[in-house]
């Protein structure tokens, strides 16, 4: 039962940053006082603005937005390390807010582990000496630091890297001692604050992947701050996302894709290949009938659903779960309308043009 | 009308009196207590002579070798072994073993002092704006004013001998390390800490583990620069009791023995490069890190 439970609760969430933020803090919440007049007239900043989230265990919720858009102030409202001007934050139970200097050191030790942008690693120590630091902290007895520290080096593909020292690896290479170091740690919750943001495109697909695989195996709460929206759809089993400190919608990446709440989140979206990132099963209805010719997981992009029916010579296609039983039915119009919507096809064929060989040039 | 010829002074009856006030309590202060102050210097008088004595009595060819290995160990360089040897060598050749083991023993037990002293001082600075608003005047201070006169009340309290010479020494030498160590720490990336901060490290773990050791060059730059203060206050050292290098010096100054004093200042000389490049290449071990290339 605990399982699907929620893990991380945000409730109305407001932070002030400035010397006095208790003196501005009813103006802002009561009295409706916005960002700028904040600014303008009392010199406070308004970082966060009634922000509410229930963050699923076991699942990765992205919080996704421009840079200033508060997302990296929230992340940090979960290992407290910044503190809500106003609301409340349970992680796991546990009333982040009240907790003593002492009891929050043990929180953070047990219960979150973070990876950073800028990797943030201890410069003097090698691979394997970054990566026992968090069990060092919680006192953990060398032997068993090592031999957790050897399993997630493996586990990030870093064996044979142990003894280097973090100047003498790529920035892909570093942010992946990075993340071991947070697995290590073995907490519950792990925080990721833009962590493959300062990465190459394509090292950043790749560190995407080893996230995704990793997180088969070990199923953490895992919040994710992003402000690629690519990034945010590729991973996110949730998306929320913010703006000016406050979030405007969260969401299944589908329902954000699909159905964009503010002009604001429509114009993340525009630029996103639907193909790629809408899933059959958002499109499937519910119809009685004979069974379909054809048969198709709802896991499938449109873009391959759509041509699984093309090369079927069908309209219409029955949509099945992760169990193979089915849910609904999809017609070719429906997918191709939807599809249609997306501006990023251009792309997607270029994409798909460049993974041609050039055959003439061989030989 | 008010001229402006002169400074208007304070009555000269009133200056004098307030002069006589501030030695006479002094003094007084110094009968009264002198003995204790003493008697609480007395460890460190002992720990002084039983490291002068050391250096003196044993052997001097053991004497080198320990020398030339802790040379080599901190800097694996037999280049610098070579040449801290030949010095060494030359020094004796030219008489002046003894005084210069006697200068070293107070470099050492010097140096010792103001690190014990100033690295927990810069760390409180580092740590507290408050304490670093008191420290910064005080550290001024203790590197700007003329040695001389902090020596006249040291003198007063403890006499003329080795302890005075000391603490003339350490006063000059330990501002270095203090200020290196709270710049070291409080340059030390924000990133990391914070990072630190998430994994639920301590004030102590943090310290222990991430500002201590990413602060060491500046920390071990901040011992370099002690050591060289304290090496240019030897002959200072020396006009109260200190021995070593730097009475031979002051004796030429007052004869005119060029010669003399020439010697005894190349054999400082020699003493301050060894050590001088001895800690730095010790520093640039300290921190291989640093050095690797990216792969």
């Amino acid at each position: 039962m605990l399982e699907s439970s929620t893990s991380i609760e945000i409730r109305n969430v407001y932070k002030i940053f400035g010397p006095h933020p208790e003196r501005y803090i009813e103006a802002v919440r009561d009295g409706g006082m916005c960002k700028g007049d904040l600014l303008e007239k009392h010199n406070h900043v308004l970082g966060l603005k009634n922000v509410s989230l229930d963050i699923e265990a076991g699942h990765i919720q992205v919080i996704m937005g421009l840079s200033g858009s508060g997302k990296s102030t929230l992340i940090r409202h979960i290992n407290r390390l910044i503190e809500p001007t106003a609301g409340e934050v349970i992680v796991e139970g546990t009333d982040v807010r009240a907790l003593k200097p002492k009891a929050l050191r043990n929180f953070r030790r047990a219960s979150t582990a973070m990876v950073f942008q800028k990797f943030a690693l201890l410069p003097h120590r090698t691979v394997i000496g970054n990566v026992v630091f968090g069990l060092e902290i919680r006192g953990v007895s060398r032997a068993e630091q090592l031999e957790e520290a050897h399993h997630w080096i493996n586990r990030v593909g870093l064996a044979g890297f142990e003894d280097k020292y973090p100047s003498q690896l790529s920035g892909g290479m570093q942010q992946r001692v990075g993340l071991a170091r947070a697995l290590s740690n073995d907490a519950p919750i792990l925080l990721m604050d833009e962590a493959f943001s300062a990465l190459d495109p394509l090292i950043r697909v790749d560190m995407q992947a080893i996230l995704l695989d990793l997180q088969e195996e070990v199923r953490k709460t895992i919040v994710f701050i992003t402000h690629d929206l690519d990034e945010a759809l590729r991973i996110g089993d949730r998306v929320a996302i913010m703006q000016d400190g406050e979030l405007v919608q969260q969401g299944k990446p589908e329902d954000i894709v699909l159905s964009p709440a503010t002009p604001y989140v429509e114009d993340f979206v525009r630029q996103v290949n639907r193909g790629r990132v809408v899933k059959v099963g958002a499109l499937a209805r519910s119809v009685s009938g004979p069974p379909a010719a054809l048969r198709i997981s709802g896991s499938l992009p449109l873009a391959d659903a759509a041509l699984r029916l093309v090369e079927a010579r069908l309209s219409f296609a029955d949509v099945t779960d992760a169990n193979g039983a089915v849910v609904g039915r999809v017609g070719l119009e429906d997918v191709v309308r939807t599809l249609a919507r997306s501006a990023g096809e251009e792309g997607a064929l270029a994409g798909m043009a460049s993974e041609e060989p050039p055959a003439r040039l061989v030989g | 009308m008010m001229s402006f010829d002169g400074f208007p002074v304070m009555d000269a009856d009133t200056l004098t009196a307030l002069k006589k006030a501030i030695d006479g309590g002094f003094r007084a202060f110094t009968r009264e207590f002198g003995a204790t102050v003493e008697d609480f210097f007395l460890p460190l008088r002992t720990f002084l002579i039983f490291v002068e004595r050391l250096l003196v009595t044993t052997p001097w060819p053991l004497v080198l070798l320990v020398i030339v290995g802790l040379v080599y160990l901190a800097s694996r360089s037999w280049r610098l072994v070579a040449g801290a040897a030949a010095a060494l060598l030359v020094i004796g050749y030219f008489g002046m073993w003894e005084d210069t083991m006697r200068t070293l023993a107070m470099i050492v037990v010097a140096t010792l002092i103001s690190v014990a002293i100033g690295i927990p001082l810069g760390i409180l600075m580092a740590w507290s704006g408050r304490a670093r608003a008191v420290m910064l005047p005080v550290l001024d201070v203790m590197q700007t004013m003329p040695s001389f006169v902090y020596l006249i009340p040291v003198v007063m309290l403890l006499g003329i001998g080795k302890v005075p010479g000391l603490i003339a020494v350490v006063i000059y030498a330990a501002p270095p390390i203090i200020r290196l160590t709270n710049l070291g720490i409080r340059l030390v990336d924000a990133d990391v800490l914070e990072a630190a901060d998430a994994f639920g490290a301590s004030t102590w773990q943090k310290l222990r583990k991430v500002q201590l050791p990413l602060a060491l060059p500046n920390i071990m730059a901040g011992i370099n620069q002690t050591i060289m203060a304290a090496l240019s206050m030897v002959v200072v050292a020396s006009m109260i009791g200190v021995q070593g290098l730097g009475q031979p010096v002051l004796k030429a100054i007052a004869n005119q023995y060029f010669t003399l004093g020439v010697f005894n200042g190349f054999a400082i000389v020699g003493i301050a490069i060894i050590f001088d490049r001895t800690s730095q290449a010790f520093g640039r071990r300290l921190q291989k890190h640093r050095e690797a290339e990216h792969a």
